[in-house]
């Protein structure tokens, strides 16, 4: 499917990463928006806001953070695609909810612009620090998809992309932007809408009677109703068989959780987006994601004018994590360097998959601004040996 | 012993309200005289003498005894999170405005947990219906104090009585701008389909309280009898006051009992209110909202 034309703004534009997200959230079908104001993703709401009533979509601000990650669920079962935007703290009272939307399967996107925390930590600066929580902050076991823009195009780009795995997937993604990417403006280009890739709801078309909403038919994602459809479809948080009902025992359990877990991990190569620059061949890999993968840029430079086979490798899709690629570097490269705008996350997942095979140094930050590059020259430096 | 004997052939009609319930998932988890049950029949009868195209009905629920609701009717139906039965129906219905949103949740579920969207929703006079069953207390966990908890009533957590105030429901819903109001106790089973009928009718936030037996944790722990005692205890200190001032109905431990409907004006809903300003405002430019 072709985006709907009414809302793509089609040509260049100057704005920043917030505003970007808004047009990509449009170009995407998104016609549902539910939000808290919180600094700094405020911006795309606020786009928002104007541009809906323009072109039929539906905004409401919601009380608080909580309702509006489940106003937007009841939305896609309304037969919306639906969004809610965020930053720490509401993003933290938001971890119900996204266990809600892995467990009924509901497709929709979280955006969280990050700032340093923990609690109101740094309201108006950057960090990478919800990092973990995006892939584990709701309780009990589930998977999520978690994307980490590095620009204001991309904000718009994989804006897009995070509709469209959510859809594909039914399962709640997580845009992960920061505060500098947020509010970082630069020149945006929108393609013509019928240039723009909408995966579009798959619906369940089969006879009526017949219909069991969550069967998958032997594959992993079960397609979908939306209410007043004629269909009576029950939807629970609590553990559920193939009709929808309650059903609080470990045999339906074990079907289902590992149905979950596996929808994402089974399509975790399909799913997978990073971008390699000189990583084959390459000495010491430096993995980066969001507003890093630009600050690691002059150091990776530095480093390669000096004579050495420094790689880089940027994650766009950060969750599923992509194990099989990081296993393979780990067997040719020599070490890794994970800077990183939190003390520490990512680079958790980089050593399991080294698996003690070359080490791995975490570049970290406390977050309130970038880093400076020089640290991460000197942690290359370091692991030059 | 043998399975046969319990199919027996009779030619006792089913009960007609079978249709609107799941009875594939009978029989229900609610304990013996709790009064859960009664309301969601008298639901049920709601329907059956409703002209509601059943297919556009949904009914939401939280989280708690009366929040297993959703998963006996037989609607698109959605059992939620503890406390936001009413912004997912806030969503579902903003999504898909010819749907009538029903939502069925208890007192500790919609107005302690939830409480904050509950007067945002009367706020707003989002076209929604709120049943909620108040059986003064939290029944799933285990007879916990709850908002609506009458003062001195002892609960798990308050054993040697409450001590706080409760919640006056109907007064909280019509301070915050619920366009109807309604009490009704278990015992007024026609009264309560014929409200429920009402305010699906209603345009906007209509909102009925029905006070409910919980003979498991509330009266036993109260020393209140079962369920049947607590029927007559409503039958007996019931008053019907229709129009009653709603700052006058709070209801204190085993006192007397104002019901009626107390309610029933006019405002635009969200909907409209949002259709009606932006028309005004940005004219032709605005796309009337239909979902
Ligand atoms: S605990 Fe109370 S409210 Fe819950 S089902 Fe039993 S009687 Fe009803």
């Amino acid at each position: 499917m072709k985006a709907d034309p009414k809302g793509v703004l089609t040509g260049a534009h100057f704005i920043d990463g917030d505003h970007a997200c808004c047009e990509g959230a449009i170009a995407a079908g998104c016609r549902f928006v539910a939000g808290y104001p919180i600094t700094p993703s405020t911006e795309v709401v606020e786009r928002i806001a104007e541009r809906f009533p323009l072109i039929g979509g539906i905004f409401i601000q919601m009380e608080d953070e909580i309702a509006s990650s489940i106003a937007i669920q009841g939305a896609v079962w309304g037969g919306k695609k639906a969004m809610t935007v965020t930053s720490g703290p509401g993003f933290s009272l938001m971890m119900e909810h996204i266990g809600y939307a892995a467990m009924t399967e509901t497709p929709c996107v979280f955006v969280d612009v990050q700032r340093a925390g923990p609690s109101t930590g740094l309201p108006t600066q950057p960090a990478q620090g919800d990092m973990m929580q995006a892939r584990w902050g709701s309780h009990g076991d589930y998977s999520i998809i978690a994307l980490s823009p590095n620009s204001p195009q991309e904000c718009f780009d994989l804006t897009i992309k995070a509709f469209n795995l959510a859809e594909r997937y039914r399962v709640p993604v997580m845009f992960m932007m920061d505060e500098c990417v947020g509010h970082m403006t630069e020149r945006v280009i929108i393609p013509p809408a019928d240039q723009i890739n909408v995966f579009e709801r798959d619906f369940y078309k089969g006879p009526k009677e017949e219909f069991l909403p969550y069967h998958t038919n032997g594959k992993l994602i079960p397609p979908m109703v939306k209410a007043g459809d004629g269909y009576n479809i029950h939807v629970t948080g609590l553990t559920h068989d193939e009709r929808g009902y309650p059903n609080i025992t470990v045999a339906t359990q074990e079907k289902l959780i590992p149905r979950l877990i596996n929808k994402i991990k089974m399509n975790a190569d399909t799913i997978a987006d990073y971008r390699e620059d000189q990583v084959e061949g390459a000495d010491i890999v430096v993995v980066t994601y969001g507003i890093t993968s630009r600050t690691a840029i002059p150091a990776i430079e530095q480093a390669r004018k000096e004579g050495l086979k420094v790689g880089h490798l940027r994650l766009i899709v950060v969750w599923p994590f992509p194990e099989k690629l990081i296993r393979e570097i780990a067997s040719e490269a020599s070490a890794f360097v994970v800077p990183e705008l939190n003390q520490g996350q990512i680079v958790y997942e980089v050593e399991r998959c080294a698996a003690g095979k070359v080490p791995v140094e975490l570049v970290p930050h406390v977050g309130g601004t970038v880093h400076n590059p020089k640290d991460i020259y000197n942690a290359i430096m370091k692991m030059k040996g | 012993m043998p399975e046969e004997l319990y199919e027996i052939e009779t030619d006792v009609p089913s009960n007609t309200v079978e249709e609107f319930l799941r009875m594939d998932r009978m029989p229900h988890i609610w304990c013996p005289g709790c009064g859960i049950g009664t309301t969601v029949n008298c639901f049920a009868h709601a329907l059956e003498t409703s002209d509601l195209n059943l297919e556009k009905v949904a009914v939401v629920s939280g989280i708690g005894c009366t929040g297993r609701v959703a998963g006996y009717v037989n609607l698109d139906s959605f059992h939620t999170t503890h406390g936001r039965a009413i912004p997912f129906a806030t969503g579902l219905k903003l999504a898909n405005p010819e749907l009538k949103v029903v939502v069925y949740s208890g007192d500790g579920d919609l107005t302690a947990i939830g409480g904050n969207h509950f007067i945002h929703a009367c706020r707003r006079n989002l076209d929604m219906t709120v049943i909620l069953i108040n059986n003064f207390i939290y029944g799933m966990t285990g007879g916990q104090v709850a908002p609506t908890t009458p003062m001195t009533a002892t609960a798990s957590t308050t054993p040697y009585g409450n001590f706080e105030q409760p919640f006056n429901l109907p007064y909280l819903a019509e301070s915050c701008g619920a366009v109807y109001v309604a009490r009704w106790t278990a015992f007024h089973v026609r009264h309560i389909s014929k409200a429920i009928k009402e305010a699906m009718a209603k345009k906007g936030f209509s909102f009925i309280e029905i006070l409910a037996p919980c003979p498991t944790l509330y009266s036993r722990r109260n020393k209140l009898g079962d369920g049947l005692d607590q029927m007559v205890y409503y039958q007996e200190n019931s008053e019907i006051k229709h129009g009653a001032d709603t700052k006058t109905v709070g209801i204190d431990f085993q006192s007397k009992i104002i019901v009626g409907k107390f309610v029933d004006v006019e405002r635009p809903t969200y909907l409209d209110a949002m259709n009606d300003y932006y028309q005004k405002r940005l004219g032709d430019k605005y796309i009337p909202y239909k979902g």
